[in-house]
């Protein structure tokens, strides 16, 4: 995963509310037993809507995407992540996600930012003014060239993985110690919850 | 000195706490790990680039289920049928190749004990009360329904949990969801976790684990509580629990993968303590009148867009919030309804029951008890019935409930995913609609342009009769 400090230029004025994956990638699209290419797919149904904000060429290369409340509800589709990392978009701003599909983002090396539905629509004017949008994870803060600054709030967590492009799963091998020591302390109290798919007479 | 009461999710969260950093954050073990086709063959892959194992292979299972086709998988020799999609095929063959290369035990596509990994997890026995339970699908919230701790992860954690055995989570708040008083007669599981949707809001419950309290959940089978919590997701909970009791544990002993002799004795011991103290407090709590719920069916593409069937096609303008106007107004152009319609004159061509929502015994029995002696509509062009699982299926051919079907002009397929999400060859032509017993009528959800009307086996098998969403209390 990519290393993420600071995203920065025009973004897309999206917007909408309640955006499903699978709105942001449809079933037929997960058919892949691979990462790539999935940025086709993406949003394919929004995208058959002419004058639709991801084919308009004043967007066009954008690595920010600006969203409405409940971004990525439904299904648990790590494609959603893929499809919008195929866009190019490195970082969403809305002021909810889905729980998944914020992990999901992270994940990937996509930054998902809350901020309230008013400081949305303040950027979603300066993404449409064709104005640039300044995003520095490091300080935490959303600038514009009009003097906006908006603050956000991450966990501590992820904006380390993020920062250093780091792979959690090596993080928690390091952790091997802590896991074996929990595991038998379960072995010896409760061991038949270490049967899993055993069949048993 | 007495220690604060805690909630049934703070005692399962406390018990799989493996340490806690210093940023809240927390590794949290995880029991039971169901892996299927279509979130996990970029897990493997990840595994198999950085050359690491899977750290208990014991403690997940894979099924396929989303994309197989419900047709035949054995021709008259018994051999197998491949799949025609080059690329469904493609991802079977993945897992076929995964499981075993990785040590997991593998439920073959033509095996009877194959079906929907939220219907083989329970019947198995291999989802426990108080476990851990995660799988590379949203749906998993249904597992809640046997009071285990569930949801639903991305291919990233599919593949941390198969390295690791382990998720870094944060702990979520809580929610009580209580439903007062009892649920009036003909009124079902889908009914009342439709109503509650409609009530919450599709983020209702985002950042929440939601329980389910109040004795209408007591009343339940097993399987009406997995229906419930599995619509948990739709109201933006990650999981949603019921309390584990002895309906639970008499659903679970004996099957499979459960404990058997002392080590079943000492475990149903340990469930009993796995309710919230009294005293326990809740980030949020919601009260629901059982009596307010009447069989609900879905009119726009959010599953929060219910209305009892007695109601009509709302106007825009009934809604106070700007967005939602807006919201509704393209929802009722996607599904081609005009405001003020009664919802029991909408007609139906493609009836669908099946889904990790509605396919166990129970709900095709309740479907065929309103079929029983009764044909499908004219209008009704396609009516197909999947069952959860192929132990459901041959449950229900030995109480001859695929005859009642078949005589009612449905078709009896193989287990699977299906028409839920449309997947395989299972969908719903564009700009028709669709009695679904499914979870999500989002656009484009059952195939390109399908109009999806989400309600229970029962009203589902009342719409195939008349041809049109209809209060299922009337036929009787």
């Amino acid at each position: 995963m990519d290393a993420i400090r600071r995203v920065a230029g025009q973004a897309i004025p999206f917007g909408a509310k309640n955006i499903d994956t699978d709105i942001i990638i449809p079933a037929k699209w997960l058919k892949t037993i691979t990462r790539e290419g999935l940025g086709a797919g993406a949003f394919e149904s929004i995208r058959e809507i002419e004058g639709n904000v991801f084919d308009d060429p004043a967007y066009a290369g954008s690595q920010i995407l600006i969203a409405g409340d409940n971004f990525g509800c439904g299904s648990s589709r790590e494609h959603a992540a893929w499809a919008l990392l195929d866009l190019g978009i490195r970082a969403v701003l809305a002021p909810s996600y889905s729980d998944i599909f914020s992990g999901n983002a992270v994940k990937n090396g996509i930054l998902p930012i809350v901020l309230p539905q008013a400081a949305i629509d303040r950027l979603l004017e300066v993404a449409r003014a064709g104005e640039p949008i300044d995003i520095d994870l490091e300080t935490q803060t959303v600038t514009t060239p009009f003097q906006d600054r908006f603050a956000f709030d991450i966990d501590p967590f992820r904006k380390h993985c993020l920062m250093n492009g780091l792979d959690e799963v090596a993080l928690t091998l390091e952790r091997k110690d802590a896991i074996q020591s929990y595991e038998n302390q379960r072995a010896s109290a409760q061991s038949w919850l270490t049967q899993g798919t055993e069949i048993h007479a | 000195m007495a220690s604060k009461p805690r909630t049934l999710y703070e005692k399962i969260w406390d018990a799989h706490v493996v340490e806690t950093r210093e940023d809240g954050t927390s590794l949290i073990y995880i029991d039971r790990h169901l892996v299927h086709e279509v979130t996990s063959p970029q897990a493997f892959e990840a595994l198999r680039l950085a050359g690491r194992p899977v750290r208990r292979p014991e403690l997940t299972l894979a099924v396929p289920d989303h994309n197989l086709p419900t047709t035949a998988r054995r021709d008259a020799n018994g051999g197998k049928i491949p799949i025609a999609d080059p690329q469904s095929r493609a991802q079977l063959e993945a897992l076929e190749k995964n499981a075993p290369e990785f040590g997991i035990r593998y439920i073959g596509d033509a095996d009877d004990a194959q079906g929907i990994v939220h219907v083989v997890g329970p019947e198995q026995g291999f989802s426990l009360p108080g476990t851990t339970i995660v799988c590379g699908d949203s749906h998993t919230a249904s597992h809640g329904g046997l009071g285990a701790l569930a949801f639903g992860i991305g291919t990233s954690e599919v593949e941390h949990v198969l390295a690791t055995q382990t998720l870094l989570l944060q702990k979520s708040k809580t929610m009580e969801l209580r439903i007062e008083g009892e649920l009036s007669a003909g009124i079902t599981a889908k009914d009342l976790i439709l109503h509650i949707i409609g009530r919450i809001g599709a983020a209702g419950g985002s950042g929440h684990v939601i329980e389910y309290r109040g004795q209408v959940f007591e009343q339940m089978s097993v399987e009406q509580r997995l229906t419930v919590c599995n619509m948990s997701i739709e109201a933006g909970a990650r999981a949603g629990l019921i309390a584990a009791d002895d309906v639970v544990f008499d659903y679970l002993k004996g099957r499979p993968m459960a404990p058997k002799g002392a080590d079943w004795d000492e475990a149903v011991q340990y469930w009993r303590s796995l309710v919230s103290d009294p005293g326990a407090e809740f980030d949020k709590s919601v009260v629901i009148n059982a009596s307010d719920v009447e069989p609900t069916v879905s009119w726009g593409t959010s599953p929060e867009d219910v209305i009892a069937i007695g109601g009509t096609v709302p106007s825009p303008e009934s809604f106070a919030d700007k967005d939602k106007q807006e919201a509704a107004r393209k929802s009722l152009d996607y599904m081609g309804l005009t405001p003020g319609t009664a919802m029991s004159d909408i007609p139906v061509e493609n009836i669908f029951i099946g889904s990790c929502t509605n396919s166990r015994i129970e709900d095709l029995r309740a479907a065929a008890e309103v079929l029983n002696g009764r044909r499908k509509a004219d209008n009704v062009k396609w009516a197909i019935v999947v069952p959860g699982s192929g132990l459901v299926k041959r449950q229900a051919e030995e109480e001859g409930l695929d005859h009642i079907f078949a005589e009612a002009g449905f078709e009896w397929r193989e287990p699977g995913c299906s028409a839920c999400l449309g997947m395989n060859p299972d969908k719903v032509p564009a700009g028709e609609r669709c009695a679904s017993t499914s979870n999500r009528n989002f656009v484009g959800r059952q195939g390109p342009g399908a109009r999806t009307h989400l309600l229970s086996p029962a009203m589902a098998a009342a719409a195939a009769v008349t041809g049109r969403l209809t209060d299922v209390r009337t036929l009787k």
